[in-house]
């Protein structure tokens, strides 16, 4: 959380602005990143900063793997997983280890 | 605080100006974010960032490794739960390696210097870090930690990270592997019940097995649940206390110092 109020900081004083309305974050599912938490700690840590009373927009991100035993890219809601089609645990993930700030939208 | 449970305060263990001249002189990098001037309101103007939130812990972790990789070091993050036995397992390790190549430790705990003064007990260099309010080590914590130890090429770091086994798996530390540690005191689904953790470390030492005749411990139902989460996990099935297959363990840590000294990354390593 530090580091997203760093980032924002970063942000503000290359951008010059003095409040941050909205912010879009994803999340993915293998980012071991709880969304209710992430809220519950930006309202926190946002008090008397540019971003207080900001919109928190989090966005999910499914991940993916790829599963030896059907040779194809399946979606994995999270790790400890086994393959939905063939009940396979050698799987090799692709994608969903994102948590980044995709965009803000400030005045 | 801590980005993942939002348990965490400001990180103690550092006097703020060390913190920041820390960051000034070694620390210091600059985003290459773009923005676009698509101005959803009137005031309002949207800035694309794309940055990852966690990407400065990954560009320190990333300058650990490298100097971990210039000095030719095997380095190993250790993680587990409170009490699972990691301070006891390197207290053994060390001792039973003592002399063979340069050996330091970094310890990371909210509070006390307990488990680094039991370390200098074994001769061995040691350096405890105090996270006070936060829960896990992070990649700045141990530049500053390294800071205090001698040079150890050509040998190898134990960090031995704070007992949680939830916010550790979010941090890397420029380790060379992360090791996983669960006693057989513990239940034999934490791999299931903790998977991130256990997800992200390609070594794991289940510890305590003299206890297994007491705990009822069921291994076959332990390895089940840690394939399920990481399929090609090493494992290592160890008693610190009776030293039954301590000698595989550290046969796995001189190879590991072996190649690290050769200059090539472990086959187990964390991050390529």
């Amino acid at each position: 959380m530090e580091s997203l109020m760093d980032l924002l900081e970063e942000a503000r004083k290359k951008e010059g602005f003095s409040r941050v309305r909205s912010l879009r974050v994803t999340v993915g599912a293998f980012s071991c990143v709880d969304p209710g938490a992430l809220r519950f700690c930006f309202d926190v840590v946002t008090r008397g900063s540019v971003a207080e009373g900001a919109v928190l927009d989090i966005e999910p991100v499914p991940g993916t793997g790829w599963c030896f035993g059907c040779n194809r890219e399946i979606r994995l809601d999270g790790p400890g997983e086994g393959c939905s089609l063939c009940g396979s645990v050698r799987i090799q993930r692709t994608a969903g280890d994102d948590l980044r700030l995709e965009d803000i939208i400030v005045e | 605080m801590c980005v993942t449970c939002g348990c965490g305060g400001e990180q103690e263990h550092l006097p703020t100006k060390e913190r920041e001249e820390g960051h000034r002189h070694s620390h210091a990098h600059e985003s290459d974010h773009s923005h676009s001037h698509d101005t959803p309101g009137e005031r309002e103007r949207k800035i694309r960032l794309e940055q990852d939130i966690l990407g400065k812990n990954d560009h320190l972790a990333e300058h650990n490794r490298d100097r971990f990789h210039r000095d030719r070091m095997l380095v190993l993050n250790l993680v587990s739960s409170p009490g699972s036995g990691k301070t006891t397992l390197l207290e053994r390790t060390l001792e039973a390696l003592s002399g063979a190549f340069p050996m330091g430790v970094i310890e990371g705990d909210q509070m006390t210097s307990l488990d680094a003064d039991r370390i200098a007990r074994t001769g061995t260099p040691a350096v405890q870090i105090n996270t006070g309010r936060t829960c896990h080590l992070d990649a700045h914590m141990i530049a500053h930690g390294l800071e205090k130890l001698p040079r150890l090429t050509g040998g190898v770091l134990f960090i031995e990270n704070v007992g949680n086994l939830v916010c550790p798996s979010s941090f890397d530390l420029g380790e060379s592997v992360r090791v996983a540690l669960l006693s057989v005191t513990e239940g034999e689904d934490k791999p299931l019940k903790y998977p991130y953790l256990f997800e992200g470390s390609p070594v794991v030492c289940l510890t305590k097995i003299d206890l297994v005749p007491h705990t009822g411990f069921d291994r076959d139902l332990f390895t089940a649940s840690l394939a399920r989460v990481r399929h090609d996990a090493r494992l290592f099935e160890l008693s610190s206390r009776s030293g039954e297959g301590f000698s595989r363990w550290l046969d796995w840590i001189r190879e590991g110092v072996l190649e690290a000294s050769r200059g090539s990354r472990s086959r187990e390593a964390t991050f390529s």
